[in-house]
């Protein structure tokens, strides 16, 4: 969209908070089921940024071929996704509630589904950058604009098929593609300290011969910032975003019992309470 | 293509992973979008000549399987027509999981190339060896799997995956000096077998690499006064039901492939087979579900009695 108004923060922060409104209900209605919860409040900034101010999108045609291309690779995080698809109109707020229920096209992880916007299924870790590079390649071959935004997890990081991914990007030259490390420091089992090391992020991407940024995930100003300013940089970007899991409610942030959880009734309510607050 | 006597010839001694830069670059010519995606195999899989032509269509990734898989289902998701390749076991398993999610569960629609499958790099190990991926792909939903007889056959195979509407796998056996087994056109489809050969007492269904040794074998089985049909099933998923049902008649159903007995073309051929109410016993020619030692390609075939005279011995072995 980018329309670049002067008070295009509060639009995006506006749109966030939709976001987190519609995560809440999505969590709910999966009941006992439970629902990834904080690695999807954890992008909730990021997702918004994307969806409201940064991707083209044409919000009558999902399909529109100049579209920017987004790839959520930590498919679980799928509540944040969905959340913003129906803030730009794909997905009808009705739908939204059919989340993990039977023959529903909301699953616990994404499937394509082009005409709710989804351009790819994703869910096992380490695919979506590998994804990313063909559209980008693509992109460019066909001689268009458009840049593709993949999202991937810091935990995602263990997985090795990220790093053949980040590899070749740069070695195509694809200054077209981004991606976003949600740094939320946990992942499913405990911190990454305590099961995989990701430290020194930033290095490890800016080695691989991206240009590499660290910001503060959950700052929309310092995330339009980052993109404006890497527009014409002739590198793939990426960005280690330092983010808060379970961000946006006092009992899950930076707890990690709320990686996989269910919302109960009062948490919901206490939830929304808190959302009301800000 | 050009496909005359001296073509084929050439394409025999070449080769099947040769004969595969040469289609490539055939189908270039009328596939505006097409895209041939490697690991570093570019020699290996006979495209050093496509690379060179075509360097807007092909793209190397390096020694990075996965990651090939995925790029190619980017390049699939923005209507590129995608051709895949490399050595069989890294083309099928490394990435297996890529496969499964990004061509099976997301249905992109890439032809997968795997070279040197079967015994034929013995001498280099089961490493390079690849006597599972019919087995591994065929439990992929939706995934067409062939396994060409000949150079011939893998140039009309590659072009009718290639300008299939589904995602497939090719499966090249063989080494240089392949045997002919089609020494002139003929019409090739998906999922339908040829019969080479007509016979009463026995069927015998093979594929890629095995067909000529299971043709050599029906000689011998004449000499004998065991008259054998043999049929091409090229394509095991999908299998050709028909061919299966109209074979309930013989005395005995052979599967003879240069794969694992489990998972592979006999495997496929049992599973349609146990559904009729009447069928006669099938023997499984194959690897015998093992890693045996290593050595050269003949040596391989003879050590899995999988030559003409084994075949022979391991039939008579069975018939009244």
């Amino acid at each position: 969209m980018n329309t670049n108004t002067s008070n295009h923060i509060e639009n995006i922060k506006s749109f966030t908070l939709n976001v987190r409104k519609n995560i809440l209900e999505m969590a709910v209605a999966a009941g006992a089921g439970s629902a990834h919860f904080g690695g999807a409040l954890s992008i909730a900034e990021i997702v918004s940024t994307l969806f409201a101010y940064q991707m083209k999108v044409d919000k009558k045609n999902p399909n529109w071929e100049e579209r920017d291309r987004f790839i959520l690779s930590k498919g679980h995080a799928c509540l944040a996704y969905y959340a913003a698809l129906c803030e730009i109109g794909y997905i009808a707020k009705e739908e939204l509630k059919t989340f993990e229920k039977n023959d529903t096209n909301l699953l616990g992880h994404p499937v394509i589904n082009r005409k709710l916007g989804i351009d790819f299924s994703n869910g096992s870790l380490g695919m979506g950058l590998s994804l990313g590079i063909g559209v980008a390649i693509s992109s460019k071959k066909k001689k268009k604009n458009f840049n593709v935004y993949v999202i991937v997890g810091d935990g995602e990081c263990n997985e090795g098929s990220v790093w053949e991914a980040a590899m070749a990007a740069p070695n195509f030259k694809l200054d077209n593609l981004y991606v976003i490390i949600d740094k939320n420091n946990f992942q499913q089992t405990g911190s990454n300290k305590e099961i995989m090391s990701v430290e020194n992020l930033k290095d490890k991407w800016s080695s691989f011969g991206w240009h590499t940024v660290e910001l503060d995930g959950h700052n929309i100003q310092e995330l339009c910032n980052f993109f404006s300013n890497s527009k014409k940089i002739a590198k793939p970007k990426a960005v280690i975003a330092n983010t808060i899991k379970g961000k946006g409610f006092s009992f899950s942030e930076n707890n990690n019992d709320w990686h996989h959880s269910v919302l109960s009734k009062s948490f919901h309510e206490k939830a929304l309470k808190e959302l009301m607050e800000k | 293509m050009n496909i005359n006597e001296r073509n084929i010839k050439i394409w025999s001694t070449i080769g099947a992973r040769a004969t595969l830069g040469i289609a490539a670059l055939e189908l270039a010519k009328e596939i505006d979008n097409l895209m041939v995606l490697t690991c570093d195999v570019s020699t290996s899989a006979g495209l050093d000549r496509f690379r060179k032509t075509y360097p807007e269509k092909y793209l190397d990734l390096g020694i990075a399987e996965q990651n090939m898989i995925g790029v190619a289902a980017g390049l699939a998701s923005e209507n590129f027509n995608v051709i895949t390749t490399t050595f069989a076991p890294f083309q099928t398993m490394r990435c297996c999981e890529q496969i499964k999610v990004n061509i099976g569960y997301m249905k992109q629609k890439i032809c997968m190339v795997g070279i040197a499958s079967g015994l034929a790099l013995g001498t280099f190990g089961y490493t390079h060896c690849c006597i599972e991926d019919v087995g591994v792909l065929r439990s992929i939903p939706g995934m067409t799997i062939i396994s060409p007889a000949d150079s011939l056959e893998t140039v009309k195979a590659l072009r009718a995956a290639v300008k299939s509407e589904n995602p497939s796998y090719l499966r090249l056996t063989g080494t240089s000096n392949n045997p002919i087994i089609y020494n002139q056109d003929y019409e090739f489809k998906i999922g339908k077998s040829i019969t080479l050969k007509e016979g009463k007492d026995i069927t015998i269904f093979c594929a890629g690499s095995m067909v000529h040794q299971s043709l050599e074998a029906a000689k011998i089985l004449e000499t004998r006064n065991v008259s054998s049909k043999v049929v091409n099933m090229h394509t095991i998923k999908p299998i050709d039901k028909l061919a299966i049902e109209d074979s309930c008649n013989s005395e005995l159903i052979v599967s003879v492939e240069e794969h694992n007995v489990i998972g592979g073309l006999g495997s496929a051929i049992a599973e349609h087979k146990s559904s009729l109410k009447k069928s006669p016993k099938q023997l499984f020619l194959g690897i015998k579900d093992t890693y045996s030692k290593g050595g050269n390609y003949k040596f391989l075939q003879e050590k899995h009695r999988l030559t003409p005279d084994k075949i022979v011995e391991d039939i008579l072995l069975h018939i009244k």
